[in-house]
């Protein structure tokens, strides 16, 4: 009896596998148990909840809802604006990926550090901020499109950087040398070896832009609509459940044909010689220069609005004031229960909770999803594991309310469901980031190791986690940074007196008085500092990494 | 099969590790049981109480006291209505005069009347005794005074000015889709203008007029109103009777005013929770929502008036933020019934 390891189904006729029935069985169990831990998870922390709202909104149907022109336009709505969000954010975030990855240039470290703030922004400031830069008093579906591309730059750079960095250059040397122009090398060398790390980023960029909610309230403005915001004036204003039931299952039916395509166009990635070490970066030359230039240009379109979000704290009436700044000591004049600089404890201890169960879900989840070889059951788990991404925040908070009050020590107000709630978020972002470097992990090494007598597990911590090491951390440092930014449910829940920074900002902006809403910025920039610090902190941990070797 | 063993061993190690550290950082959050010696208030985002009502009741009463907050007013009526069968604390404050009538359809509140309540005045008071009027907070048009000197136009009075050609482009208002302020001042031009062709004339005249209509109080106040922090274009925008309070310069006048003939008194609620796990610390609780202690701490708390008879406004506040003694309400029963078609109603209206 053999393992088979490949996830492609390569010939593993030559591979030699040490172990005894006893050990198989063994490692059947201990995958199975993987398996049962992740998806059980999903299960009480999503699926639950989701399935018991949609319940209680379906007892009484709202089908002539479906029938209504207007539910369609919503739909069409909110396909094309994540669409066009995510094509733009591609096409932003391809010249920074090329960017971080094969240019030497000074200060790398704080420029990708940057890059990764505005992911974490609170959506009613930034909103706020674009009106302000664009001089729009209209709701504006271009401002929408732009908003969104704004927050999810950092995914297509990031996601797509980690692999463009692995990918051998000689493969586009020889092209060149064959004659290809700079774009023809690109479109037909580089772009397909990507096309795993760019999938990933496109479905998870999609998905976010699909449940944008605050962007698309503020900028919007009642005119421009979304499922999501739909499904919150319905559950949380109307308390129409039964209306909103109805839209929810249209966002499934959505985000699933979106999986599903997703997944396809998954499949048909190359494998790209990805060697275990980053190519050296040099200075850009030639044709290089024109991604660098483009990528400075959108380094300059991401400055503007965090810039402004800066002044604006540093802004008085009567001029320069470090007023906000000096308020962090305080409560905002008792809008808060803590202080500034304890919310921001109060952040990264909520992101480091949320992040470690997340990795701890998602490794296992990849584990098992480069393992298994029922190709569908992979492709089933990957994508219900995506699911909490597209699935409306409202209604997974909203199920919380009226499900987890079953399970032992009512978890509904308990400080730990933050946290909990937040890993499901990051979860598949840690498998969308990890999964694309273990599954372009030449099997030839695999195969090498196992022929020199390495079992499976071996072969894992030998050939595939040195390997992976690099974007493990990379997930990691991607998913404190989305649990810094509170995405999600949490906005939701009944949350006990511990603020987080970007909890803090909503509470000093809903309060009139100059000095709150300094403070308020002030929080902001804060939430910007503790981001970067966790950048700069976990960029460190990534060079030190084993990866490099 | 030993190598395989001792290499599980190994990682159960590692991970025992790991959730150790993790679990370290877990426990030290403040814990989430419920024990008997606490006592849970649900209420809003908005809600605030200084340090020394908070340590004066915990004295007093030997009741921790948690609080759990949650969106706005409506947000939190319709979360108590979905949790009705197990209640996420034993007191709720915030249901407002707007989702008044949903609570109590849905009865997630028991009768209590508590200590104090005689001495609520008849404007707030409520007859059902499941809930108890706390606080209340007029939703007014507020201006800014320095735009209408310098710029010498005579502000407005009342609603209907709004409408008139020399204000147009300098209204802006949160919407009632998606903001409580913006569904009271909704329901102002429904008991202003009345409820059939009256209120959606008007409104028609203020969309011609250009009013500006974000999602939210916060863009409507912090971004286009000039006379607030965020220095925006419009000179007059819909908030609260006491937010002029909170725009005071140093020589303690007010940069902007509220109309007292615009307002809409929306009274804030608290009632004991159906089947609260502490039912008599929670009525202890209620107690205390009515005392001097938190009632003459609620202005400058939360930007709001007591309700008890009696309890002073803050200084400054009688010159600046005086209460609003003729504010329209309208019927809760009626604005249950028809607040959703309303809101679609408008919808239609300003559509451009």
């Amino acid at each position: 009896m053999t393992v088979d390891l490949s996830p492609r189904g390569s010939p593993s006729a030559g591979r030699r596998d040490v172990g005894t029935d006893n050990g198989v069985l063994l490692r059947r169990v201990g995958w199975s148990a993987c398996a049962l831990l992740v998806l059980g998870f999903l299960g009480v922390f999503f699926a639950w909840p989701v399935l018991a709202i949609l319940h209680r909104g379906l007892s009484t149907p709202d089908p002539g809802l479906l029938a209504e022109p207007q539910t369609w336009r919503l739909v069409a709505f909110t396909v094309g604006q994540a669409a066009a969000s995510t094509a733009l954010a591609l096409v932003a975030g391809l010249p920074l990926a090329f960017l971080f990855a094969r240019v030497r240039i000074p200060g790398k470290v704080l420029l990708r550090a940057l890059v990764t703030v505005p992911f974490v922004l609170p959506t009613l400031v930034v909103g706020m901020a674009f009106r302000a830069l664009l001089g729009t008093d209209e709701p504006n579906a271009f401002a929408i499109v732009l908003a969104n591309a704004f927050f999810n730059v950092a995914v297509v750079a990031r996601t797509v950087g980690g692999l463009w960095a692995r990918l051998d250059r000689r493969a586009e040397d020889a092209a060149r040398s064959l004659g290809a122009g700079p774009l023809r090398t690109f479109r037909t060398v580089t772009l397909p070896a990507l096309r795993p790390a760019v999938f990933s980023a496109v479905a998870v960029v999609f998905l976010f832009c699909s449940t944008s909610f605050g962007v698309v309230l503020v900028l919007g403005g009642g005119r421009y609509r979304t499922l999501e915001t739909e499904i919150y004036l319905r559950t949380v204003r109307l308390l129409d459940l039964s209306g909103a039931a109805t839209l929810s299952l249209v966002q499934l039916a959505a985000v699933l044909a979106a999986l599903t395509v997703a997944a396809f166009a998954r499949r048909r990635g190359g494998a790209a010689g990805v060697s275990g070490s980053e190519v050296p970066t040099r200075r850009p030359r030639g044709a290089e220069w024109a991604p660098v230039a483009a990528a400075g240009a959108v380094l300059l379109a991401l400055v503007v609005p965090i810039a402004a979000l800066v002044v604006r704290s540093l802004r008085s009436r009567d001029g320069w004031s470090l007023d906000g700044y000096r308020a962090l000591s305080g409560t905002g004049q008792g809008a808060l229960e803590v202080s500034g600089w304890q919310a921001a404890w109060n952040s990264a201890h909520t992101a480091f909770d949320a992040t470690w169960m997340a990795l701890l879900l998602g490794l296992l989840a990849c584990a098992v999803l480069v393992t298994s070889r029922r190709r569908w059951a992979a492709e089933l788990m990957d994508a219900a594991l995506m699911l909490p991404l597209g699935v409306s925040a409202v209604t997974v908070g909203f199920g919380y309310l009226i499900t987890l009050h079953l399970l032992p020590g009512d978890l509904r107000t308990s400080p730990l469901l933050v946290p909990l709630a937040q890993a499901l978020v990051i979860t598949p972002l840690v498998i969308r980031v990890v999964l694309p470097v273990l599954r372009s992990v030449d099997d030839r090494l695999r195969a090498a190791a196992a022929t020199l007598g390495a079992g499976p597990l071996r072969t894992r911590r030998e050939v595939d986690l040195p390997l992976a090491a690099r974007a493990v951390v990379t997930a990691a440092g991607f998913g404190f940074v989305v649990a810094l930014g509170e995405f999600g449910a949490t906005g939701f829940l009944a949350r006990p007196e511990s603020p987080t920074l970007p909890v803090a900002v909503s509470e000093l902006i809903a309060r009139p008085g100059e000095l709150t809403t300094q403070m308020a910025y002030a929080v902001c920039a804060l939430l910007m500092v503790v981001t970067v610090v966790a950048v700069l902190v976990i960029e460190t941990l990534r060079t030190d990494s084993p990866g490099e070797f | 099969m030993k190598r395989h063993t001792a290499r599980w061993t190994r990682a159960a190690v590692a991970l025992a590790g790991v959730l150790s550290v993790a679990g370290c950082s877990l426990i030290g959050t403040d814990g989430g049981s419920a024990d008997s010696g606490t006592v849970t208030l649900v209420t809003h985002d908005s809600f605030a109480i200084s340090d020394e009502a908070r340590e004066s009741f915990e004295r007093e009463s030997g009741y921790e006291l948690r609080v759990r907050k949650t969106g706005d007013a409506g947000a939190l009526t319709n979360e108590l209505v979905l949790t009705k069968d197990a209640p996420i604390g034993d007191v709720a404050f915030g249901v407002d005069s707007t989702f008044y009538s949903r609570a109590l359809d849905a009865d997630v509140f028991v009768p209590y009347r508590p200590r104090g309540s005689a001495s609520i005045p008849v404007k707030y008071a409520v007859a059902d005794t499941r809930l108890t009027p706390i606080d209340a907070g007029d939703v007014c048009v507020n201006i800014d005074k320095r735009w209408f000197a310098e710029h010498d136009v005579e502000p407005p009075r009342n609603l209907r000015d709004l409408t008139e050609p020399r204000y147009r482009g300098l209204f802006a208002v949160p919407s009632p889709e998606t903001s409580s302020p913006g569904l009271a001042f909704l329901l102002n031009t429904v008991a202003t203008f009345g409820p059939d062709q009256g209120w959606k004339n008007y409104w028609s005249r203020l969309v011609d007029n250009d009013v500006r209509v974000s999602s939210s109080w916060q863009e409507a106040y912090n971004q286009d109103f000039s006379g607030s922090s965020g220095s925006g274009q419009r000179p007059i925008v819909l908030s609260y009777a006491s937010s002029p309070a909170a725009e005071v310069d140093d020589q303690g006048r007010a940069r902007t005013e509220a109309l007292l003939d615009t307002c809409y008194r929306q009274v804030e609620y608290a009632g004991v929770l159906r089947g609260a796990e502490h039912p008599k610390a929670a009525r202890e609780l209620m107690d205390f929502l009515l005392s001097w202690t938190f009632q003459s701490q609620v202005p400058e708390q939360m930007y709001v008036y007591p309700t008890v008879l009696g309890v002073e406004l803050p200084e400054n506040w009688e010159r600046v933020a005086p209460r609003p003694e003729d504010s329209t309400e309208l019927d809760p029963r009626r604005v249950e019934d028809n607040r959703a078609e309303w809101i679609s109603q408008w919808r239609e209206l300003t559509r451009r």
